[in-house]
């Protein structure tokens, strides 16, 4: 199995008393290394809901996913956790920084729960991972002395510190202004353009432009794929 | 599995999946092989603590209160003991006191204390040392109160007529002049030795020695000045004055025997040769003094009674534990708040921090680091709480001891325990707010408003 992520017929369902509700219906897609996609949909469409099972941070109710040929179905939230951790950087709308700690200390974060790194080599590759977002003068900043755009780039900084397998970017510029997007989108495409795969939730067609494949959800299921498109051109 | 192909109308060539391929081991291992160093997540806890100054001080308040009050009041109660036990000892140490008990003449039983049943004869046959082997000394004291005057000044005094053995047994001494010799109680000498507050009184230049006084309306010569013993609670030799036995019993007050031809005494003080003889030397003296009174040797006749100074130090001693242990009790409930305290600004600090606890969770920490992150602070808030407690308490302590007239005893092993404690009770009130913070879902905690 050579795809990133695999994905069959992949369903969600919350049951909140006795109403059932069917937020993914059962997807099936595959996503090869190094592509650039974007999951597209209204709200409701269960987009959130399929990041959030893509992110191991929710599991199916039924159906499977592969994730660099890993059964994420059948492991533990403990096996889950560490899963985050090494194949994954998650970059979020809010950008979750810890507003008390140093640009540099958000983004060694990550390599203290996975252990057997040293302080002093946390420190270090996470100085590495903020020069390659263009932040390597900002390291000594907190949060709140950071633009908004710059907030970001600390995050993706921080996504990037692990040298995770796939970037799962969850609206990155949805609390961003137009141009600040734009830079961030750029920096995104140089990442994919340097082998990182990259999957992106967006409801912005703007933003959904920069990804090289898009899949369009609607009531729980993926109703268009661009690669598709291509497949049958071909 | 959900038949939904229907319902996939993309991509509807996909490879299958099959689930029943075991996981490979190698990538197992690699996933297990995970977890965050001690010295990390101890740092995370560390700053959590530190970032909130005025919350952190706030939660462990009521913790140091507890502490402080447990380590005080452990020192007041410790102590109370000490300087009760001391107050007993001062007089002499492995006493033992025989006074009259009740009478038992002609069928009629008196009261304890109202017979005059003891004699100097009495006191004789328990200084014999092979009645008694383990008896180091012998004290027959005869007890009356007179007034003594001296010059313009005159106050009543205790008088007690004793013999030279009453300095060993009550472990005194003279500090001017000399204490009553064997030939004094021979010859009915009239002279006295005074205590300490009582020549202070009388005598304020410090010149009592070779003084001629009147006491009981008879002049005595004044020929020595206790030492300072210091307030023993029951009457104090401090405010008495010491007379030959003899003196007392003939010359001042009335001591004939109605029969027998000896004379009376008040109390005959035994010193045990160890603390270990005490309860061999009461049976002894016991049986002696039923010899002498012809009462029946199973002691239904007694008409003196045994005051064993070893039991009244055990009942002291557990009183004040008891009363010891009834203050940390009391000091322990408001440490017990003190845990309730740091367990409701904890669950608020949890869902302050909702959301990093969901940020976390994405990055990899998994329940157990967001647990033990959780558990570590409020070990920390209770530990910085126990320990400022416990230098607050000893401050108290020693304050009380020296401005507050109650003796304080500080111990080390109150110290530790009022420590073990408050690690005990952050421990306890901190597993709560912990295990809602891991069982947080990070999907909801991100999300968290």
């Amino acid at each position: 199995m050579n795809a990133m992520i695999s994905v069959r017929h992949l369903a969600r369902i919350y049951r909140m008393g006795e109403v059932e509700v069917r937020a993914l219906q059962g997807v099936s897609f595959d996503i090869q290394r190094g592509e650039f996609v974007a999951i597209m949909g209204p709200s409701g469409s269960g987009k959130s809901t399929l990041m959030n099972l893509i992110g191991c941070l929710d599991t199916p109710t039924s159906g499977h996913y592969r994730l660099d040929g890993l059964p994420i179905e059948r492991l533990d939230p403990a096996l889950l956790a560490a899963v985050r951790n090494k194949k994954i950087g998650f970059v979020f709308q809010q950008f979750h920084l810890l507003a008390r700690k140093t640009a540099l200390e958000n983004v060694a974060l990550p390599l203290a729960y996975r252990g057997g790194v040293p302080r002093a080599e946390q420190l270090e590759r996470a100085a590495v991972a903020l020069e390659r977002v263009g932040l390597g003068h900002r390291k000594d900043h907190r949060p709140w002395e950071l633009a908004g755009g710059q907030q970001q780039r600390v995050a993706i900084a921080r996504a990037l510190v692990t040298n995770p397998a796939l970037l799962l970017a969850d609206e990155p510029t949805g609390a961003l202004d137009t141009r600040t997007s734009a830079e961030l989108m750029e920096l995104l495409s140089e990442l994919n353009q340097s082998g990182m795969t990259i999957v992106l939730v967006t409801h912005e067609h703007d933003i959904a432009r920069y990804a090289r494949r898009i899949l369009e959800l609607r009531d729980g299921l993926l109703i268009h794929d661009t690669a598709e498109e291509r497949h049958d051109r071909n | 599995m959900i038949e939904t192909e229907q319902s996939n109308p993309v991509y509807p060539d996909l490879a299958p999946i099959e689930n029943d391929a075991p996981l490979p081991d190698d990538v197992l291992a690699g996933l297990r092989n995970y977890g965050i160093a001690w010295s990390d997540i101890f740092r995370f806890a560390l700053a959590s603590v530190r970032n909130h100054p005025l919350r952190s001080a706030l939660t462990t308040l009521g913790v140091m209160i507890g502490v402080a009050a447990v380590v005080a009041l452990i020192a007041i109660g410790r102590g109370t003991q000490v300087s009760i036990t001391s107050m007993i000892t001062a007089n002499g140490a492995n006493l033992l006191t025989v006074r009259s008990g009740a009478s038992n003449q002609g069928g009629v039983v008196g009261a304890v204390g109202q017979g005059q049943s003891l004699t100097l004869k009495d006191a004789r046959a328990l200084a014999d040392p092979m009645r008694v082997p383990d008896a180091a000394a012998v004290s027959p004291e005869f007890y009356g109160n007179a007034q003594i005057v001296a010059g313009a000044g005159n106050m009543e005094v205790r008088v007690i007529g004793v013999e030279p053995e009453y300095a060993l047994v009550h472990n005194t001494s003279v500090v001017q002049g000399e204490f009553i010799s064997d030939n004094d109680v021979r010859s009915l000498a009239g002279i006295v030795v005074l205590g300490a507050n009582v020549a202070e009184t009388l005598f304020p230049e410090g010149d009592a020695v070779g003084q001629r006084v009147r006491l009981g309306g008879q002049h005595v010569q004044v020929v020595g000045v206790l030492e300072k013993k210091g307030g023993s609670g029951f009457s104090s030799v401090d405010d008495s004055v010491l007379v030959p036995l003899s003196t007392a019993q003939r010359r001042l007050f009335n001591g004939r025997a109605i029969s027998g031809g000896s004379f009376l005494v008040s109390v005959i003080v035994v010193q045990a040769r160890s603390a270990e003889a005490m309860a061999a030397t009461q049976e002894a003296v016991a049986t002696v003094l039923r010899e002498e009174h012809k009462l029946p040797l199973d002691g239904s006749g007694d008409d003196f009674s045994i005051i064993n100074q070893a039991d009244i130090l055990a009942t002291v001693t557990r009183t004040t534990q008891m009363l010891t242990l009834f203050l940390a009790a009391i000091a322990a409930i408001s440490l017990l708040v003190g845990g309730i305290g740091i367990m409701n600004i904890m669950l608020v600090s949890v869902r302050e921090r909702t959301r990093e606890i969901g940020l976390r969770k994405a990055l990899g920490a998994r329940e157990q680091d967001i647990l033990t992150q959780f558990l570590l602070e409020a070990l920390m808030l209770s530990g910085i709480g126990g320990l400022i407690g416990l230098a607050l308490g000893t401050v108290i302590a020693l304050a009380v001891g020296q401005f507050g007239g109650l003796s304080t005893h500080l111990s080390l092993d109150a110290a530790l325990l009022a420590l073990g404690f408050s690690l005990a009770v952050g421990l306890f009130f901190g597993i709560a707010p912990a295990r809602s913070a891991a069982r947080l879902d990070p999907v909801v905690a991100l999300h968290y408003e």
